[in-house]
C-alpha cells in the first residue's frame, strides 16, 4: 500500500523548510499544501487543533506537528535511507540540543527584523553574530554538522541561510568575511538538490522581509 | 566492566531538574546529586552548560547533556534494558514528544502574572490544562497503563498545584478531577514521591520569588 504523505506548509516558514528538506533527503513523495495563515484551512485546524500552526505532516491520515518532531519522525519511518540522527545517544542529545538552540535563534531574530527600525537592529545583529560564532565553533572543520553527511542538525539549521542576505544588509556585515566556515557549509549544502529545491533563495526572502517591514511601518 | 559515573547538577525546586531525578529513579540509576546555588553558579555548571548556564545538567562519564527532556530521552536510550519511557512506534513517540513539550509554557505565565496579566494568563492556563485533561481521558497515565515520558514531563508540576490555586483563584480538584487523580496516582510511585520536594517548602520558596519578581504578594 502506498504511503499518503501531505505537508501543510508555508513557503517562507523556516520550520516548514526543515520538513521539506528532510522529505527531499529521504526521497519521500509528498503533496504540499500551501496554507494561508490569515485564513486557515479546516484541514489545518483539524490536524493541529492545539497550536493551529504549520508545518503539519499528515502520514496516512495521522498528523504529526512541530518541525523537529516531524523531522525525527521522518527519519525513523523512512529508515532505509541514511539516518539523519546519529545512533549514539550522546551524539543524538548533542544534535537535539543545538537544534533547539537554533529555534531560539530563528524566533528572536525574526521578531526583531519585523518589529525594529533599522537603527534599532544593532543589538539584535550583535546577538545574532554571537550565536553564529557558537554555531561555527560547533561546526569546526567538519563538512557538515552531521560529520561527513548532512544530518539532523544541518536540517534544523539550514533555514537560517535563507536569511543570510537579509541579515547582511540590515546588519551591515558579510558572513563570508566573519564566518567563513559557516559560509562554506551553506554553499556546500546548497549544492545538494534536496536542499536547493526545498528552500527559497535569499533574494526572495529579502524581498519578503522588506515588504513585511513596510507593512509594519518599520522600514 | 567500567562503572558509569553519573552526576546531576540541579536545584531542589526546579521542575526541570525533577524530570531528570524522577527518570533516574525510574531506571534505578545511582548518581551523585550536586545542588547548585543559582545566584553563584559553580565553575562545573558553567563549563558543562556554557551556552545556557542552566540546570539540570546530566554529566555521564564526563560528558554533559542539557535540557530536561533531552536528558530524559538520553537516559531512556542509554539505560534501555529497563522501564522504557518512550514508545518505540514512531507515531506514538511523536505524540509523546509533542505533549511533553506542550506541558510547560502556560503555567509559567500564570505563576508570574501581574494584576493586569492575570485574567488572560489564567484563561490560557485553564485552556491548556483542559486540553491535557482531555488528552489523559480515562487512562491511568498519559502513557496509558504505564507511567512514561509525558507523565515524567508533567509530574513535577504537582508541587505547584497549590500555587496555581492561590494565584489563579480556582480549585484544581474541581476544575481538573482527572489530572488530580492522575497526580495522586503518580505520587504513589516511589520514583516520584522520593524525588518531589515537600510542596509546602516549594510554596514558600516560590511565593518569595514571586514577591521579589513582582514587588508584591
Amino acid at each position: 500500500m502506498a504511503d499518503e504523505v501531505v505537508l501543510l506548509d508555508r513557503w517562507p516558514s523556516p520550520y516548514c523548510m526543515r520538513v521539506r528538506i528532510a522529505l527531499a533527503l529521504k526521497g519521500v513523495i509528498c503533496e504540499i499544501k500551501d496554507e494561508d495563515l490569515s485564513n486557515k484551512s479546516t484541514l489545518l485546524l483539524q490536524m493541529n487543533p492545539v497550536h493551529k500552526k504549520v508545518p503539519v505532516l499528515i502520514h496516512n491520515g495521522k498528523p504529526i506537528c512541530e518541525s523537529l518532531i516531524i523531522v525525527e519522525y521522518i527519519d525513523q519511518v523512512w529508515n532505509e535511507k541514511p539516518p539523519l540522527l546519529p545512533s549514539d545517544p550522546y551524539q543524538r542529545a548533542h544534535a537535539k540540543f543545538w537544534a533547539d538552540f537554533s529555534d531560539k535563534m530563528v524566533c528572536l531574530y525574526s521578531m526583531s527584523l519585523l518589529t525594529s527600525k533599522r537603527e534599532e537592529l544593532e543589538v539584535a545583529t550583535k546577538e545574532f553574530k554571537e550565536n553564529l560564532k557558537l554555531l561555527e565553533e560547533q561546526l569546526g572543520d567538519k563538512h557538515y554538522f552531521g560529520g561527513e553527511e548532512l544530518g539532523f542538525l544541518d536540517v534544523a539549521l539550514l533555514p537560517i541561510i535563507t536569511g543570510f542576505k537579509t541579515r547582511e544588509i540590515y546588519g551591515k556585515f558579510k558572513i563570508e568575511d566573519e564566518f567563513s566556515k559557516l559560509f562554506a557549509w551553506a554553499n556546500r549544502c546548497l549544492q545538494k538538490e534536496s536542499v536547493s529545491k526545498s528552500i527559497p533563495d535569499q533574494e526572495k526572502m529579502y524581498g519578503l522581509i522588506v515588504e513585511m517591514r513596510k507593512k509594519f511601518g518599520v522600514e | 566492566m567500567a562503572i558509569d559515573e553519573v552526576v546531576l547538577l540541579d536545584f531542589w525546586s526546579s521542575p526541570f531538574g525533577l524530570r531528570a531525578r524522577i527518570t533516574l529513579a525510574e531506571k534505578g540509576i545511582k548518581y551523585e546529586y550536586k545542588e547548585e546555588d543559582l545566584r553563584n553558579k559553580s565553575s562545573l555548571l558553567l563549563e558543562m552548560n556554557p551556552v545556557h548556564k542552566k540546570i539540570p545538567v546530566l554529566i555521564h562519564n564526563g560528558k554533559s547533556i542539557c535540557e530536561s527532556l533531552n536528558i530524559v530521552q538520553y537516559i531512556d536510550e542509554v539505560w534501555n534494558d529497563r522501564s522504557p519511557l518512550l514508545p518505540s512506534d514512531p507515531y506514538q513517540r511523536a505524540q509523546a514528544r509533542f505533549w511533553a513539550d506542550y506541558v510547560f509554557p502556560a503555567q509559567k505565565k500564570l505563576a508570574f502574572a501581574t494584576k493586569e496579566e492575570k485574567e488572560s494568563a489564567e484563561k490560557e492556563f485553564l485552556d491548556a490544562l483542559k486540553l491535557l485533561e482531555e488528552q489523559l481521558g480515562d487512562k491511568d497515565y498519559f502513557g496509558g497503563d504505564k507511567f512514561d515520558f509525558v507523565d515524567i514531563a508533567f509530574a513535577p508540576y504537582y508541587s505547584f498545584f497549590k500555587i496555581y490555586e492561590i494565584v489563579g483563584n480556582f480549585k484544581m480538584e474541581e476544575e481538573f478531577p482527572k489530572i488530580c487523580a492522575w497526580a495522586k496516582r503518580c505520587m504513589q510511585k516511589e520514583s516520584v514521591s522520593m524525588s518531589l520536594p515537600d510542596s509546602q517548602k516549594v510554596l514558600g520558596f516560590f511565593m518569595e520569588m514571586r514577591k521579589n519578581f513582582l514587588g508584591t504578594e
